[in-house]
């Protein structure tokens, strides 16, 4: 029986190498399809056709359940992100709290919508089912620090902060 | 480790806790946390050493009452701090030993006084990553007593004996499920805990994670044994970082203490649990979905049976309790099912935790024993509705739950109750709501969320929550007529009937049970095209005049 060749590393790139040790630690087993989409999203920001490719390859599951997967779960993103992350909170108690009229002033500010990055590349705008942070709702994560009790003018207020230092 | 080397322990964490006059406890849950806790215990520790009194500041898990964070309590005085901030550190050390601070001490008597610890015993008392201090407070003594002194059919007994029912939602009796999961045949079996916490406005796994997470992999443990698995599964939300990174330090911790791995306390049993990271899809929570997810798929349910007890991870016998339910393990053993089932109703036993949240004062989360009426949990506990405003609803069991009208506010908690009044306790949050909130808008909201969180495999849950959500916003934009409401009920109807998972299920349920209290907000929606809450983009009654008129002049022109 041929013995499995393990695909080689896409790029010189070192975050590759996270990558494939994630999958060995797992043993190159196909269950470990999201795990090692986790590590390729945390180290490249967001998950190319070309990583889930490789992926795909070195775990020998078909490419077209490894793209359902990408595709299935919201974590998941296929667009590079922006510089800065504002996520708002759209959960049951931020919404509430009036987390959608947050919401819908940050995309007037940022002439944006959910989803999306601004022209210039410099923040991208997502909202969050639920952070667990119900006790301070609504919430926003501003480049994954929790921001508590928060009002549309402190998130503008950030939004513009982030645009200065650019 | 056998059990002196345990009492070992408890003694050395016993003397070191001697050696302080006294011991400040931080809140270090995501709450408290994101107010700056961390530089608050930073500040606290850095005045140790210039103070001159004997006292350990220890960084703790969530306190409960997010609401008033970054929290403290001092041991052993029991004094109890809100609002801290980095500043006040002098302050409080000053103080030690005299007069608390008045302007942050809390006093809500109330809050604390109402509810009963079981899960939430050890939040806000032990250092989270360090597991002597569990042991210290009479953790893995079950687990001890489970290996050496009972058989497996023994502690499913004690389970079952206890009335413990699943806290994720379902309610099924967690010893009937243990019994089920015992005698399947099949090798190996699995244990799978599931916190994939994915009601929105429910945090309580989070926090028990977060706070004791040895607790959670004792329980799984436990579970492990009674039901002769060897492996486990811990199923946790991407979206919880800090849980998983002190989740990731206790496994590390009990696998050193020898409470994980190979011959466990020096039995045969062996045990091991892997964390699973979730990628944010509601439908996971489903117990086929969530196993398809830890075998690498899409998180797509399966038509059930065969029940995964029988039929479950990689086709094997598989164990799925949520995050509480293992909480509740140790606990019943250590103390006995009795003491258990001397709590809370005649079906529903022991405590459960909520997370109340929305238009209440005391937002956080409450561990009550069952059975205690609505009106105490939202009005002595919860401190009522903020701001004057008139409480309207209280929302349980998340998107799969219903909303509650005041005059059901004397229900008193449990699994059955909650589901005779068309609403259920789900994981357990709770979500009140006031005046300012329009019931057909809360609905819509639901029903969006089921829509876009539906996996799209069954047609009644991927097409029906679509068009109950158009029709609800239809109502929503008062464009609507009697007959798209009776298309709606008709299309609830049949949404509940015929969808393959929980999630289509009971993704009715917001829009019935807001039916059934708040019908009237429908109809004035549709008859008089106005939001009496004036959420809604038709506009409320006072705007409406003013519009007709405008309306009436275009006509004119």
């Amino acid at each position: 029986m041929p013995v499995y060749q393990v695909p080689a590393l896409p790029s010189e790139d070192k975050r590759w190498r996270i990558v494939n040790g994630t999958m060995r630690r797992h043993g190159y087993s196909r269950n470990a399809l999201i795990e090692t989409l986790h590590t390729v999203q945390s180290s490249f920001g967001y998950l190319d056709k070309d990583s889930i490719r490789f992926v795909a390859k070195s775990l020998r599951v078909p490419l077209s359940q490894a793209y359902g997967v990408v595709t299935f779960y919201h974590y998941f993103s296929m667009k590079p992100p922006g510089r800065h992350t504002c996520t708002i909170c759209t959960g049951t108690a931020c919404y509430i709290k009036g987390a959608d009229k947050v919401l819908a002033q940050t995309e007037k500010h940022l002439h944006i919508k959910v989803g999306e990055t601004t022209p210039d590349g410099n923040i991208s705008l997502t909202t969050a089912r639920c952070v667990g942070a119900c006790g301070r709702a609504p919430v926003a994560l501003m480049d994954g620090d929790l921001i508590g009790q928060i009002q549309a003018g402190q998130v503008v207020a950030q939004l513009e902060g982030w645009a200065a230092h650019e | 480790m056998n059990s002196e080397e345990l009492q070992q322990i408890s003694e050395t964490v016993q003397h070191q806790h001697e050696q302080f006059d006294y011991e400040v406890n931080v809140c270090m849950g995501t709450g408290c946390l994101s107010q700056h806790s961390d530089k608050l215990k930073d500040a606290l520790t850095k005045e140790a050493e210039t103070s001159g009194k004997r006292y350990h500041v220890r960084r703790t898990g969530c306190m409960g009452l997010c609401a008033a964070g970054p929290l403290a309590l001092v041991d052993p005085v029991g004094t109890r701090y809100g609002h801290l901030q980095e500043s006040d550190a002098k302050a409080v050390i000053a103080s030690l030993g005299q007069k608390p601070i008045e302007s942050r001490e809390i006093h809500l008597e109330q809050y604390f006084h109402g509810q009963r610890h079981v899960v939430l015993e050890n939040a806000g008392r032990i250092d989270p990553e360090k597991i002597d201090e569990y042991i210290g407070r009479g953790g893995y003594a079950a687990l001890l007593k489970a290996l050496t002194e009972m058989d497996p059919a023994a502690v499913i007994d004690q389970i079952a004996k206890s009335g413990l029912r699943g806290r994720g939602g379902g309610g099924y009796p967690t010893g009937l499920k243990w019994g089920t999961v015992a005698k399947a045949v099949g090798s190996p079996k699995y244990v799978i805990c599931n916190g994939d916490e994915g009601d929105p406005g429910a945090f309580m796994d989070r926090s028990v994670l977060e706070s004791d997470p040895q607790r959670v992999i004792e329980g799984m443990a436990i579970a492990a044994y009674a039901v002769g698995a060897s492996k486990g599964y811990m199923y946790v939300r991407a979206e919880y970082p800090l849980a998983v990174s002190r989740l990731t330090t206790s496994l590390r911790e009990a696998r050193r203490s020898g409470f994980l791995g190979n011959n466990i306390c020096g039995t045969p049993f062996n045990f091991d649990i892997e964390i699973r990271l979730g990628a944010g899809a509601f439908v996971c929570g489903e117990e086929t979905a969530l196993i398809a997810s830890i075998e690498g798929k899409r998180g797509t349910p399966r038509p059930r049976p065969p029940y995964p007890a029988v039929s479950g991870l990689w086709n094997c016998p598989t164990l799925i309790n949520n995050v509480e339910t293992f909480a509740n393990v140790a606990p019943i053993l250590r103390n006995g099912a009795e003491w258990f089932a001397g709590m809370g109703t005649a079906r529903s036993k022991g405590t459960k935790v909520f997370a109340l949240t929305g238009k209440i004062t005391n937002t956080g989360l409450v561990e009550i024993p069952m059975g205690m009426p609505l009106r105490e949990i939202i009005f002595s506990i919860g401190g009522g509705v903020p701001d004057g405003h008139k409480f309207k609803a209280v929302q349980t069991g998340g998107p799969s739950g219903g909303c509650l009208p005041e005059e059901h506010l004397d229900l008193n908690i449990s699994y059955d109750a909650l589901i005779g009044a068309g609403s259920m306790m789900g994981s357990g949050g709770m979500i009140v709501m006031d005046d300012t909130s329009c019931m057909v808008n809360v609905a819509r909201f639901f029903v969006e969320f089921c829509m876009t969180e539906s996996c799209g495999k069954c047609i009644p849950c991927r097409a029906g929550t679509a068009q109950m959500y158009d029709l609800l916003t239809k109502i929503c934009n008062g464009e609507a007529t009697h007959h798209d409401l009776e298309l709606l009920i008709d299309l609830c109807d049949v949404v509940k009937n015929t969808s393959l998972c929980g999630l289509g299920q009971t993704a009715p349920n917001p829009v019935l049970s807001t039916l059934r209290y708040f019908r009237d907000e429908y109809l004035e929606h549709i008859d008089n095209h106005c939001c009496p809450a004036g959420v809604c983009a038709c506009g409320t009654v006072d705007a409406k005049p003013q519009k007709h008129t405008a309306e009436l002049a275009e006509v004119e022109v």
